[in-house]
């Protein structure tokens, strides 16, 4: 479509502030005080732009752009690599012995052929493996030091060049798409406004984008020409590890413009949603900030290496015991009666192991002797063995064919082959739910606006729960009206007759597909023939032909439909000219879904400028589509803490919106008296949806009048301004001043797929024996559902609930809860206990709240105990530190191998922190 | 020993689902993924029961016709060595043995208590005899052994290599102390038959020790050992040297000395004249003379017998444990337990 945006229509609309939009991630604090670091040791490096061959002489001679991850170098391999070997002890143990038979050939009992050769071939195998992973890792340095980017070369001209051969100063110029070579300043980008929108996802795992934003003095150069004549110095810091720090001045046309963290595009990091942007080479190589970070990490060592050591200890003890034994036997042998063993003939030819005239000094002889002899006691091969089958275990895994995956055709990866072992003795598992059992591909399917709901049909967590309650799906499909008049307590008399065909069908369609469950591609047809749009699985003929418009209370409604389309942080990407329909990017795959869901509903978000969001909306009153601009005033991001996200926008009339979304618990406590007209038809509703497994959000608006936004808005401009570790929650207090007396509109549900065969992978677990942990963010309800339809919780299960009472909960005194929580896991405890004996597993069920508390150092043991004899355990409402934190514990409290497993970046700390972590490679990116 | 029928039936589907694979990558694919076809026996109650008792039935059988046979042995053992020192000597027995002049004659009366049949095995046994030192194992030369002084490298033999510069055949400790007390038995008046051929193994005879080796300069030194070898016999018919060299493990050995031809009637008495000439009193050792019939299964031990037996008693015991947990726990479910 016409409308949509894109770089260049940007042009010529004037500067706007956009650090307004992006209050949060691109704001301009003062230098002042950094500023005047400048020059002093740690702050000494100074950069000529556009003039590189300046940095080819001293003292302003920097590293290349070549960098090398390599161990070794040809020169260094044999000593280092040496060293490396001669770090097991065994190894070391060997060299000695050899050493020894080496030099005091009287003193070996066998050749000393027989004791270096294996020592020579054990040490050669392992030099030769850690010589081939050199080799790769030199490859793939080859591979990125040869990239190629575009360099300015004089004139206005941009020469591709390898990446190696970048110096410090050079202007290149980076296309979408393409990863930054090495540290840059930002000069200006494709944007009039110099933004550009960078993927971090190499430095810190986080898939969302980030904002980057030019100084205001370099924005006009963007175009290749005008590096012509482009001169200035930058004096910054030196190189240092730190990804989120910068101080640096721009000294140009006689002028000097401090910059920071915000101007700099780092190495690594991807350009996204731009087409192109100009920088100056700032860091170079091992200057960077990536490769200063690129601290190896630390090995995980596996269990049978950790028992490996310990065996070999146990060894060597055993056999000094044996040896000592050996030699003091041999000294009290010599040292008495050996003299009357007239046959053996001691007194002459004298042997010093045998010498009855010195026995301490035969015994100590007899020691050393006994130490080598013995020494076999000692597996020298055992590491190599264990090497090698490690490595063909990982080649095997590699080219599994089981774990193939068609649709992206690669095969699983196994990134280090030290953990293979370990595979088989998981006990335990803790994971992710989103992207790791579902598949994180949101589906918008029911909404309830004004206390009454829209939408729905069935899905898998539905089947399951339906069987559940003992009802087959046949049986559904006919109470199908009853059951959803529950639902639909009002207005059941809008439903047309279409509406329960389509209905109908849907069911008949998705009975086909539970068939054929296994095949996810088969299944997508059958259930969509009629529109094919990804993440909208919604069927509701109210709504999407626009019959809503003749009802009577329209304004909540479209109100509704524009907290669906303007609150989020989305931007569009791609307009299919054919459908006229907009694909959009956020940082979660929810905003895309809200946007798709609008855009079907009439109120497409049809572009992004400055701080203007412009929709194409459908008036109610005359059922055309108009065009309207809302303008941005503020944007209150989203956090795991705070749990809802607003925007403040005003209208063109002027008046002014805040429009809220979140979670339900955090939003109705912050409605206005006069806003919960609908809060109890909506609280039903989102309990039935999150009975049936849907991630339910929360949509509320307000009116702001004028002068009190006018108010709030310098308090949270100073809030902006702090400095420091205060400024997060200097940020939250103000934007609760404003989040609240809100008028509640209603509720979304989406719904998060299940991955193919996931029950069936996690019956056959718990059948092994092994113990299931869920841990997720999500409800309560919607995580037991979720564990029914994925079979981690069964019928025959015994569920204990751990939650804090309410008035527990409402006295929010830390003793009170404490107690509450201990007298809860006391009692459940005594009830495993007592049973034992019988067959049903125990399922434990337990709520953020009550992790909080349990997870206290005082409560901790006795919850792990109770969590530990369960089959599973399902934590809700848990957060990223949570999960790690449990993932500790447990490891610590039952020192089981645990497997974590997860896609997101909210799962890293958890697998980095169990023995095993498994990494889903899903839509959100490899990580 | 039933083949698990889960497993099978596992292969069975995934070898559908991994259709196109030819013999030897299929091969390979099932031996990575652990699948080929395998058997598994389940230890159920009553297989593991009379697998027991069978072993049991088994093995009691056999221990007690072993301890019989064992038992069937005739064993006649006299230490002497005390005994053959006159009481003059009985405080100071080294000097005595080593005093060359005496003569050590001695004559033992042993009084067959049953019945032996021909041929008697003669075994002289020692105590407190450490032929497994490594420097007494180590000191003798093989080669020297087999070809003479066509072998040079005596080196290995010390400190009994060399005398006057020729190296001493056959060199070594072993040799040189080779035991030198000598036995002839008669009844009544006349003498019994004793033959002292075939002792040794005949692989030494033939292969280990040399037709044309001959013992021109043993125990010539200063230091004289133990017994004294014909100059004009080739090592390889010198038998008793044979099975001397064939060191024993353990410091209390019996080795062949010869056998007796004639049977032995019950309440005969048999007279030993022996010379008492290897000196075991520096160190403590003892001398025994021993005769032994023999049976099937070789001299008087009852240790296979024992073993038999009480494995099977024990095996019988642990069945009739099994059993009555069985009995008195049928419900058991070991399936689920294993």
């Amino acid at each position: 479509m016409a409308e949509t945006s894109s770089g260049g229509k940007k042009k010529g609309k004037g500067k706007v502030k956009w650090s307004k939009l992006y209050t949060f991630s691109c704001l301009r604090p003062s230098f002042d005080t950094d500023q005047q670091l400048l020059g002093q040791p740690g702050f000494s490096r100074v950069v000529f732009c556009n003039e590189s061959r300046l940095h080819h002489l001293k003292p302003h001679k920097y590293p290349n752009n070549y960098i090398s991850t390599t161990k070794y170098n040809v020169a260094t391999f044999l000593p280092k690599a040496l060293f490396e070997q001669f770090r097991r002890v065994a190894n070391l143990y060997f060299l000695f012995a050899a050493v020894l038979s080496l030099t005091l050939t009287s003193l070996a009992p066998f050749s000393p052929a027989s004791m270096v050769a294996p020592l020579v071939f054990v040490v050669g195998i392992s030099m030769l493996k850690e010589a081939l992973e050199d080799w790769h890792r030199f490859l793939q340095d080859l591979n990125v030091n040869s990239r190629k980017v575009m360099v300015h070369t004089g004139n206005g001209l941009f020469v591709e060049k390898a990446w190696k051969a970048l110096c410090v100063g050079d202007v290149v110029k980076i296309n979408k798409n393409e990863y930054f070579p090495s540290d840059l300043l930002l000069l200006s980008s494709s944007y009039e406004d110099g933004l550009c929108y960078v993927e971090t996802m190499n430095l810190d795992g986080e898939t969302n984008l980030k904002v980057k934003r030019c100084l205001e003095a370099t924005l006009g150069l963007d175009e290749d020409s005008d590096f012509q004549k482009f001169k200035s110095t930058i004096r910054c810091e030196d190189p240092n590890a730190s990804l989120y720090t910068f101080v640096g001045n721009l000294d140009f046309e006689n002028q000097s413009y401090p910059f920071g963290p915000c101007q700099v595009l780092l190495r690594d990091s991807k350009l996204r949603n731009t087409d192109y942007v100009f920088g100056v080479v700032i860091f170079t190589g091992p200057d960077t900030k990536v490769v200063r970070n690129s601290t190896r990490p630390p090995s995980k060592r596996s269990r049978i290496e950790r028992k490996m050591d310990y065996v070999i200890y146990v060894l060597f003890s055993i056999l000094v015991f044996i040896s000592l034994v050996n030699s003091v036997g041999s000294t009290l042998y010599t040292d008495s009666d050996s003299f009357k063993w007239w046959y053996l003939r001691f007194q002459e030819h004298k042997n010093p192991f045998f010498n009855p005239s010195k026995p301490l000094y035969s015994g100590f002889l007899q020691f050393v002797r006994a130490l080598i002899l013995y020494g076999y006691l000692i597996p020298i091969s055992l590491y190599v063995s264990i090497e090698l089958v490690k490595v063909l275990q990982a080649m095997l895994i590699n080219k599994d064919l089981q774990m193939y995956d068609e649709i992206s055709s690669k095969f699983v990866e196994a990134r280090t082959s030290n953990l293979n072992e370990e595979l088989g003795q998981v006990e335990m598992i803790l994971s992710d739910k989103t992207g790791t059992l579902t598949c994180n591909q949101m589906e918008f399917r029911k909404c309830s606006i004004e206390g009454i709901s829209y939408g729905g049909d069935m899905n898998e967590v539905d089947i399951a729960a339906s069987k559940r309650m003992n009802i087959d799906v046949e049986r559904y499909r006919f109470s199908l009206d009853g059951s959803d008049s529950t639902g639909r307590s009002l207005e059941m008399f809008e439903f047309s007759a279409a509406d329960h065909a389509s209905t109908e069908k849907d069911v008949l369609g998705h009975e086909q597909g539970a068939e054929n469950l296994g095949t996810n591609d088969s299944r997508i047809p059958a259930f969509r023939k009629e529109s094919m749009i990804k993440g909208f699985n919604f069927r509701d003929d109210q709504l999407l032909n626009k019959l809503w418009i003749y009802r009577s209370n329209v304004s909540d409604m479209v109100m509704f439909f524009r907290v669906m389309a303007l609150c989020h942080t989305g931007i569009p990407v791609d307009d299919d000219d054919q459908t006229g329909k907009v694909m959009y990017e956020a940082e979660s795959p929810e905003e895309v879904c809200f946007l798709i869901a609008a855009q079907e509903f009439g109120f497409k978000f049809c572009r992004r400028s400055q701080s203007v969001m412009v929709l194409s909306e459908l008036d109610p009153s005359s059922g055309l589509e108009v065009e309207r601009k809302y303008k941005l005033l503020n944007l209150l991001e989203f956090s795991s803490s705070r749990k809802r996200m607003s925007v403040i926008v005003s209208d063109e009339n002027g008046q002014i919106f805040l429009l809220c979304k979140g979670a339900d618990n955090i939003v109705f406590d912050r409605l206005a008296d006069n806003g919960r007209t609908y809060q109890q038809a909506t609280t039903m509703h989102l309990l039935s949806y999150a009975e049936d497994g849907l991630r339910t959000l929360v949509f509320a608006y307000r009116k702001v009048e004028v002068n009190v936004y006018e108010r709030w808005n310098s308090t949270f401009t100073k809030a902006k301004a702090t400095m420091g570790p205060q400024r997060e929650e200097e940020l939250e207090n103000a934007a609760a001043i404003i989040e609240k007396e809100l008028i509640l509109l209603g509720a979304v549900a989406v719904d998060d797929k299940l991955q193919d065969g996931v029950p069936e992978c996690i019956d056959r677990l718990a059948q092994a024996g092994l113990k299931i942990w869920l841990l997720t963010g999500d409800k309560m309800e919607t995580a037991v559902n979720i564990g029914y339809a994925c079979s981690l919780l069964r019928h025959d299960m015994k569920q204990l609930h751990l939650s804090l009472s309410k008035e527990a909960e409402t006295s929010n005194q830390v003793k009170v809860m404490k107690e509450d929580i201990l007298h809860q896991i006391q009692s459940s405890y005594d009830m495993t206990i007592d049973e034992k004996n019988k067959e049903a597993p125990f399922a434990l069920v337990v709520d953020g709240k009550a992790l909080e508390i349990a997870l206290r150092s005082d409560t901790r043991d006795q919850f792990l105990q109770l969590a530990v004899s369960c089959a599973s355990v399902i934590c809700c409402r848990v957060s990223p530190k949570q999960k790690a934190f449990i993932t500790r514990s447990v490891k610590q409290h039952t020192g089981k191998t645990t497997l974590a497993i997860g896609d997101g970046a909210n799962d890293v700390g958890m697998i980095q922190e169990a023995d095993i972590g498994v990494g889903i490679s899903g839509m959100e990116g490899m990580q | 020993m039933d083949v698990d029928g889960e497993s099978t039936s596992a292969v069975a589907t995934e070898a559908r689902l991994i259709p196109v694979l030819s013999g030897r990558s299929k091969a390979m694919y099932q031996f990575t993924q652990q699948s080929l076809p395998a058997c598994k026996p389940v230890l159920t109650p009553a297989w593991v029961i009379t697998t027991f008792f069978l072993v049991g039935a088994l093995f009691i059988p056999i221990g007690l016709v072993s301890l019989h046979a064992s038992h069937s042995v005739v064993e006649i053992v006299d230490r002497y060595d005390s005994e053959c020192v006159p009481d003059l000597f009985k405080s100071n027995k080294v000097e005595y043995i080593k005093d060359m002049s005496i003569h050590k004659n001695c004559s033992r009366h042993l009084k067959v208590h049953k019945h032996m049949k021909a041929p008697i095995f003669i075994y002289y046994q020692l105590d407190n005899y450490y032929q497994n030192h490594r420097r007494y194992v180590k000191s003798r030369s093989d080669r020297q052994l087999l070809h003479g002084l066509q072998h040079n490298d005596t080196s290995s033999c010390t400190p009994e290599e060399s005398s006057n510069g020729l190296p001493i055949v056959p060199c070594g400790l072993i040799a040189w102390s080779l035991f030198n007390d000598t036995y002839s038995f008669s009844r009544g008046t006349h003498k019994l038959r004793v033959n002292r051929k075939n002792i040794a193994w005949k692989s030494d005879r033939n292969h280990k020790f040399g037709k044309q080796v001959y013992p021109f300069n043993f125990q010539n030194g200063t230091l004289i050992g133990g017994g004294k070898l014909d100059p004009n016999i080739p090592l390889s018919d010198q038998e008793d040297l044979i099975v001397w060299m064939r060191t024993a493990a353990l410091p209390s050995f019996r080795k062949l000395y010869g056998r007796i031809e004639d049977d032995l009637n019950v309440d005969d008495v048999v007279v030993v004249n022996l010379l008492n000439n290897y000196n075991t009193y520096s160190f403590g050792g003892t001398k025994e003379l021993v005769l032994s019939t023999s049976s099937w299964l070789g001299g008087r031990n009852n240790f296979l017998g024992m073993a038999y037996t009480s494995v099977g008693f024990s095996s019988i015991l642990v069945a009739f444990i099994f059993l009555l947990l069985h009995v008195r726990n049928p419900s058991l479910n070991i399936r689920a337990v294993c």
